[in-house]
Parts: structure tokens; C-alpha cells; sequence
């Protein structure tokens, strides 16, 4: 069991009480591989017996469908994109991860609030405005940054996904560069520093994704099993005979923690 | 990102304030309408507006997904895409922006629910500082009497039924606008509001209104536009 700690100010009407799940947060830019090792740990982690929730941006019940809306007419402000995503990950913090990380969950998630503030700070917007927001955020177990070097190497990797270039990744909302390339190139060039700025800040382990998916995959497990041994983990069931104050029937607590 | 109080923009903004049913809105309106026949180009702005936003809210007011955190924060969406889209722009052009709510409404409203007072105001950072807010004041009694009146039933979080602190509507909408009327008068001092008092006839507050606003009105706003009679 540990205490919930938050950056800043903990969210009104949550009770900050001790919870047995791992919050476990894959970090990184466009185009590193995040959602590929997300697939893969959850896999591992179910395969092991552990009660896996994962997560990811626009993925909230209250404004996913919103968020995507707004970024398909490409009339989204950056302020107002800077608070939708505060709002969808406020939405999955409450409903989703912490009911989880109470029940016992491992929660995975595909990007937590250093992204939100990366982006953010990619656009002008105040360093300090945007992390008093996320002050509200759970200081994760542990943060896994997966790292490239460079813009270069993370477009080539766009290409080799197939996917192509889209307009947010590529921040031309930004009027950086008069194409998608060069676009990409720039912005995301300003968010690798941001990222590197926050590493020490928000002590990230830092992987190198350049690697092959096979190599990275065996340093985030091997990391991964040292956080989740630390003690035994308690599942949802038997949470019921060790809870000290509310003791909840076991199956409510494993009906809520899913939230999805 | 400029931030509350740093803003030059050569326009102005005057900002509408107070519990449901003290009359701001009426008197909001009446400013409108004289505003544009003295020939000024008038833009208005009402809480709760941008079309990206309100999709989001009515579907999570009806299925009653918000928490305090998440009401608050939506509704800074909402209001961050009003600043951006409708009140910086014309302000930058010269022009009267009438805003019927403002962050004053958010902060009185999410302090109400919990939210702490501090992380609030940072979280409207980034709101234009108004040329002058109208806060009217109507004693608790008259307010609920005249929404009552006006409405036969209170909406859910209207009535801040979500709070728990009562099973009664009613009571509910008393107990949340009693902290909110708190929480305004609070603010009074701290954002330099100007209190206008609800219960004096309609014509009344107007005239009050208007010498006020006349104050900040150059003749040159019109100018700008081709507009001067």
C-alpha cells in the first residue's frame, strides 16, 4: 500500500487514501513506439496474473468524442486545446486510473500529463500555468520516456508506420513551416527539448527506442517487475479482509475499477 | 501567453456578474441596445457558447458525468475558446465586448463545489482583465424567489444536487447559492468589482450602468470603425 501523492493541489471531494495498484506512465513523442509497448506490457502483465487498466489521451468518457471532434475542423485555439486535454485526463483520472490503482490494479498509461505539458510548452504557453493545472496529477510509480534522438529519426518512423503525416503531430497549427514535413521536423524538434527539459524534473527513466521493439521491450519488463515485486501486490478480492478503514464487498470494487 | 491584467488591447470589455436571477442578463441587454444606437461596434459574449465545447457539456450535464474537478475544467475549455475566438479579437480591433458571465461566475462556482481558490484563478490565468465587472447584488431571498418563479423545475447541477448537500431541490439551490453569493462578495475587493444593488428598479441600475461604462467610451472607438453619426 502506498499514499497518494500529488504534484499540487489533490483533486476536491477525492479521498487521498492509500492504494495497492502501480500507476506506470509511457512517455515519449509522435511515432516512438508507446502504443506498441503498451500492447506488448499488458500482454506480459495479464499473462503474470496481474489485473492490468490501460489508459491514454482523448481516451475519457466526458470528452474524448469532443476532442477528437474539435481537432478534425482544425479551429482549436491553443488554449482551449491546453484545458480539453486537462479536462479528458481529469475525467480518466477520477473514473479510471485512481478506482483502479484502489482495487489494485497496474494501471499502463500511453502519455500522462508530460505530454499535455510539452505540447503546451511548444506553444508559447506559460510553463507554470500549465503545471499548476496538472497539479491535480498522481505522482506515478514510474515514468518510462522513450527516447529518439532526433526529429529526423521520429519522422522516419512515421513513414515506416504507414500512417502518414496529420496535422496536430505535425503542429501546423503552429505556421512553423509551410508543409507537413518540415512542420513535423520543427515541432516536434521543440518537443523532444521539452521533454529532455522535464526528465530530470519529473525523474523519467530514460529508454532508448531507438533499439529494436524486441531489446526496449525486455528493459521496460525487467524495470517494470522490480516496481511491481517491491510487495506483493494485493488484488481486488483480497482487499476485502486487508482494507483497514472501508472495507468494501470485493465485487464492487472490482466493478468500478475497470471504468471502462 | 499573456497573462490576467497584461493585456493592451485598444478595446473594451465590460463584464456582467451575480447570482441566477439578479438581473444581470436584463440589464446586460438594455446596455446592449443603447450601446448600438450611440453607433459603437458591440460584439457580445455569453458563458457556456463555443460551439466546440457544447456537445461536451450538455451530453455530460445529462448524463451527470461531471465531478468538480472536471465541471471546472470543462468549463475553462469553454471559456478559453470564447477568449480566443470571440473576446480577444475584437478587443484587438477596437472594438465593445459584452460579456454576460465571466471567470468571476467559474470562481464562485467551482469554490462552491470544493475546488480550492487558488488553483482556480490559476487555471483563468490567461482571461482578458475586464474594463469594468458588474457584480449585482440581490439578497439571497429575492434571487431564489425570482428563478422559482421563473422556472418550474431546477436543473441538476443547477441546483448543485451533485454536491450531496441535500435531497431537496430547493434546498439544494438555497445551500449553493448561499456559498456562491459568499464567494462573490469575497471577490469584490480582491477584483476590484463594482457592485450594482439588484433590488433597486430596473431603470435605476441602468442609468448607473451607463455612466459608468460612459466613462471609458472615447468618442474615438466609434471613429475607428466609420461609425460617428
Amino acid at each position: 500500500m502506498k499514499e497518494m501523492k500529488f504534484y499540487g493541489t489533490p483533486l476536491p471531494g477525492v479521498e487521498v487514501e492509500p492504494y495497492s495498484g502501480k500507476l506506470i506512465v509511457i512517455e515519449g513523442t509522435d511515432g516512438v513506439g508507446r502504443s506498441t509497448h503498451v500492447a506488448l506490457l499488458r500482454t506480459w502483465l495479464e499473462a503474470a496474473g496481474h489485473a492490468v487498466l490501460d489508459t491514454g489521451m482523448t481516451r475519457s468518457v466526458l470528452a474524448g468524442r469532443g476532442i477528437k471532434n474539435a481537432r478534425t475542423g482544425h479551429t482549436l485555439g491553443r488554449l482551449t486545446m491546453q484545458l480539453y486535454y486537462a479536462t479528458d485526463f481529469a475525467d480518466r483520472l477520477e473514473s479510471q486510473m485512481l478506482p483502479a490503482l484502489r482495487a489494485g490494479f497496474i494501471v499502463l498509461t500511453d502519455r500522462y500529463v508530460y505530454s499535455a505539458i510539452a505540447r503546451a510548452a511548444a506553444r508559447g504557453a506559460d510553463p507554470n500555468w500549465i503545471r499548476s493545472i496538472y497539479g491535480i496529477a498522481l505522482v506515478p510509480d514510474a515514468v518510462f520516456y522513450l527516447r529518439l534522438r532526433s526529429a529526423e529519426e521520429l519522422a522516419a518512423r512515421v513513414l515506416a508506420s504507414g500512417r502518414g503525416f496529420d496535422f496536430w503531430e505535425s503542429g501546423m497549427d503552429l505556421g512553423l513551416a509551410d508543409d507537413y514535413y518540415d512542420s513535423f521536423v520543427a515541432y516536434q524538434k521543440r518537443l523532444l527539448r521539452e521533454f529532455d527539459r522535464m526528465t530530470r524534473e519529473y525523474r523519467f527513466h530514460v529508454v532508448d527506442a531507438s533499439k529494436p521493439v524486441k531489446r526496449v521491450a525486455t528493459a521496460l519488463k525487467r524495470a517494470i517487475s522490480r516496481i511491481v515485486e517491491e510487495e506483493p501486490s494485493t488484488s481486488a478480492v483480497d482487499l476485502k479482509t486487508t482494507t483497514r478503514e472501508k472495507p468494501k464487498p470485493a465485487a464492487e470494487s472490482a466493478t468500478a475499477a475497470p471504468g471502462t | 501567453m499573456i497573462s490576467y491584467g497584461h493585456h493592451r488591447y485598444p478595446g473594451r470589455l465590460f463584464v456582467v456578474e451575480g447570482t441566477d436571477g439578479s438581473g444581470k442578463s436584463t440589464q446586460l441587454s438594455l446596455l446592449h441596445q443603447w450601446l448600438k444606437s450611440e453607433g459603437y461596434p458591440v460584439f457580445f459574449s455569453e458563458w457556456n457558447s463555443s460551439p466546440l465545447v457544447k456537445d461536451t457539456t450538455r451530453r455530460a450535464k445529462k448524463r451527470r458525468l461531471f465531478t468538480p474537478t472536471t465541471f471546472s475544467l470543462l468549463h475553462a475549455t469553454d471559456f478559453a475558446d470564447r477568449t480566443e475566438r470571440d473576446i480577444i479579437p475584437p478587443l484587438k480591433a477596437g472594438g465593445i465586448v459584452l460579456a454576460d458571465r465571466y471567470i468571476y461566475t467559474a470562481f464562485a462556482r467551482d469554490v462552491a463545489r470544493g475546488c480550492s481558490r487558488s488553483w482556480v484563478r490559476e487555471v483563468y490565468k490567461f482571461a482578458v482583465k475586464p474594463t469594468a465587472a458588474f457584480f449585482f447584488r440581490a439578497p439571497l431571498d429575492v434571487a431564489v424567489e425570482r428563478i422559482a418563479s421563473a422556472r418550474p423545475q431546477l436543473k441538476y447541477y443547477e441546483a448543485g444536487m451533485d454536491m450531496e448537500w441535500s435531497d431537496d431541490e430547493e434546498d439544494s439551490f438555497k445551500i449553493f447559492q448561499g456559498k456562491i453569493l459568499d464567494e462573490y462578495n469575497h471577490m469584490v475587493s480582491e477584483f476590484g468589482l463594482t457592485v450594482i444593488d439588484g433590488t433597486q428598479p430596473i431603470r435605476t441600475q441602468q442609468r448607473q450602468m451607463r455612466e459608468i461604462v460612459g466613462r471609458y467610451l472615447k468618442e474615438k472607438l466609434k471613429e475607428k470603425v466609420g461609425l460617428t453619426k
